[in-house]
């Protein structure tokens, strides 16, 4: 049994013949459509570096079977930047060292992404910390992971909702 | 994973008709079943994709007051409506106290109260488990027991139910609403999930093809909605399940409790409603000694499974501390560590102000 389905990713319409139904939208992305970005760590839903933006929100790729998502949307992380303009959060991750080795580093950039969109942290630290506890760093980058966050969150919604972050700098 | 099928319904009559055929399971997210497919945990023949099934994504208010959540509402949609996360607070709280975002904007609503068992044993294909491989036996007990029941368990099996959005809708006198085979029908959340007894293979009361469609609210559940929480003890502050948790409501009449909601969560391979400590809140002032009461009553038939006895008096704790906090007033908004016993209460007027629980310990 064969399944042909097609999906938009990065921008670009992709038309694939999935052989098999196991199939998850990580071993597409990586194995048939060359996008590596995404990674496999545990493949099982528990450490985030899968993290794809699906239809505009942040998901397990590692979950998520291929062939239920015919006609989808997907963003990963080779599609966020424009040409040699980072993404916001890209360069918040820079400038804030946000990441060592850098494995788990696409799956938290896509789901800072996802987290900023979703409007319910309001520049919180607590509410950010929170809200990327689905994305593991075995380097231990998490101070500059919520900080690359913060600034990225200022960048995209306007510095006048980081209360949090104001404390923060007043205390300072 | 073993190969199977896919079939991708279109109406909840093909989707029925399909998966009442043996070895046909229902995927919706999948964030449960592919991971447990991963494992070899589950092996269905075929797959009876219902994500585009219409009509089941929607929250619906009833003229009556009820609310009716689709099937496939997502936690994360569920958790932030509006109408949710006023009318019922402690529901949005346990939602969001479960998981990860990534997976909350997957999970859906009958994913998650349809969710199995975290039973590492369950989760060992090398271990007998009477879930899995029913007359095997059970390898949890004398193991590694500390995360098991200490409610309702049998000698066949000594798992939890894992999720925290089913234990404030115990609460709240939900019902899931099945179509099948057979036609449709509504069965009381509490009565959904059975207990062990000898065949911990049957875990809820849905037969071959039934098909959750909905879950529905009465129009009582809303008038808790002032003094509601959900409070989870974890072994990590966030992305983990419950070692216990509770979800607790008072409708309050004047200064005392008109009436009172209790279940518990992670204590027993169903949410477990405490019926006799809300009987006990019932007509009572709102004090510590009540509360303590309401606890021992909650907690009077527990006995451990294994190394869990500690279980036991947590259990007692989170529910004094669940009952004071919603009796100080259902927070504004969900805190930032939701369901956290460590959290701050945000309803608090006067941080310096002494509140019911100066002296009483920290750490519950």
């Amino acid at each position: 049994m064969s399944f042909p389905i097609t999906l938009t990713v990065n921008g670009t319409r992709r038309s694939v013949v999935l052989e098999d139904a196991r199939v998850t939208l990580l071993d597409l992305l990586r194995e048939r459509l060359d996008l590596t970005g995404a990674k496999k760590g545990c493949d099982r839903g528990q450490c985030g570096a899968c993290t794809i933006l699906l239809d505009g929100v942040r998901v397990n790729a590692c979950l998520a079977l291929a062939v239920s998502h015919d006609g989808a949307s997907i963003t990963t992380i080779e599609g966020l930047a424009v040409g040699e303009a980072l993404h916001p959060v890209q360069a918040a991750f820079l400038e804030h060292d946000g990441f060592q080795c850098g494995f788990c580093t696409p799956g938290q950039i896509l789901s800072a992404v996802g987290l900023i969109q979703e409007g319910q942290t309001g520049g919180d630290p607590e509410r950010v910390r929170e809200g990327m506890s689905g994305n593991l760093c075995r380097c231990g980058a998490y101070a500059g992971i919520t900080e690359a966050v913060l600034t990225a969150h200022a960048a995209l919604t306007g510095p006048d909702v980081l209360p949090g972050r104001q404390l923060a700098e007043d205390a300072a | 994973m073993k190969a199977f099928d896919y079939i991708r319904a279109t109406s909840v009559a093909e989707a029925v008709a399909a998966a009442a055929r043996p070895g046909a399971a229902y995927l919706a997210a999948g964030t449960n079943l592919v991971d447990l497919m991963k494992g070899g945990i589950s092996r269905p023949d075929t797959l009876v994709d219902v994500t585009r099934l219409p009509g089941l994504d929607r929250i619906e208010r009833g003229t009556d007051g009820s609310t009716r959540i689709g099937a496939l509402v997502r936690n994360a949609a569920l958790a932030h409506d509006p109408v949710i996360a006023k009318r019922y607070p402690a529901l949005a709280e346990a939602l969001l106290s479960g998981a990860s975002g990534q997976l909350r904007n997957a999970a859906t609503t009958a994913g998650n109260v349809l969710q199995r068992t975290r039973c590492p044993y369950f989760y060992d294909t090398a271990s007998a488990c009477n879930k899995r491989d029913p007359g095997a036996g059970c390898a949890a007990l004398g193991g590694v027991t500390r995360s098991h029941a200490v409610l309702g368990w049998s000698e066949h099996c000594i798992a939890t139910h894992p999720s925290d959005f089913c234990v404030p809708l115990a609460a709240l006198d939900a019902s899931v609403e099945i179509a099948g085979p057979g036609g449709p029908r509504s069965v009381p959340l509490e009565a959904f999930h059975r207990l062990p007894g000898d065949t911990p293979e049957r875990e809820t009361v849905l037969e071959p093809g039934d098909l959750v469609v909905a879950v529905t609210l009465p129009p009582e559940a809303e008038a808790f909605a002032g003094h509601s929480r959900y409070l989870k003890v974890r072994e990590r502050t966030s992305y983990a399940f419950a070692v216990v948790s509770a979800a607790v409501g008072l409708r309050m009449d004047g200064d005392r409790i008109g009436q009172a909601r209790i279940a518990l969560g992670s204590v027993a391979l169903k949410p477990w409603r405490a019926r006799a400590a809300e009987d006990l809140l019932a007509g009572a002032a709102p004090t510590p000694e009540t509360f303590a009461a309401a606890a021992e009553a909650a907690l009077a038939d527990a006995r451990p499974s294994g190394d869990n006895a500690y279980k036991i008096e947590l259990a007692r704790r989170i529910v004094v501390r669940a009952l004071t906090l919603a009796a100080a007033g259902t927070p504004d908004r969900v805190p930032a560590l939701p369901a956290s016993p460590f959290a701050p209460n945000p309803s608090a007027p006067n941080p310096s102000a002494p509140s019911p629980l100066a002296g009483a310990p920290v750490h519950a």
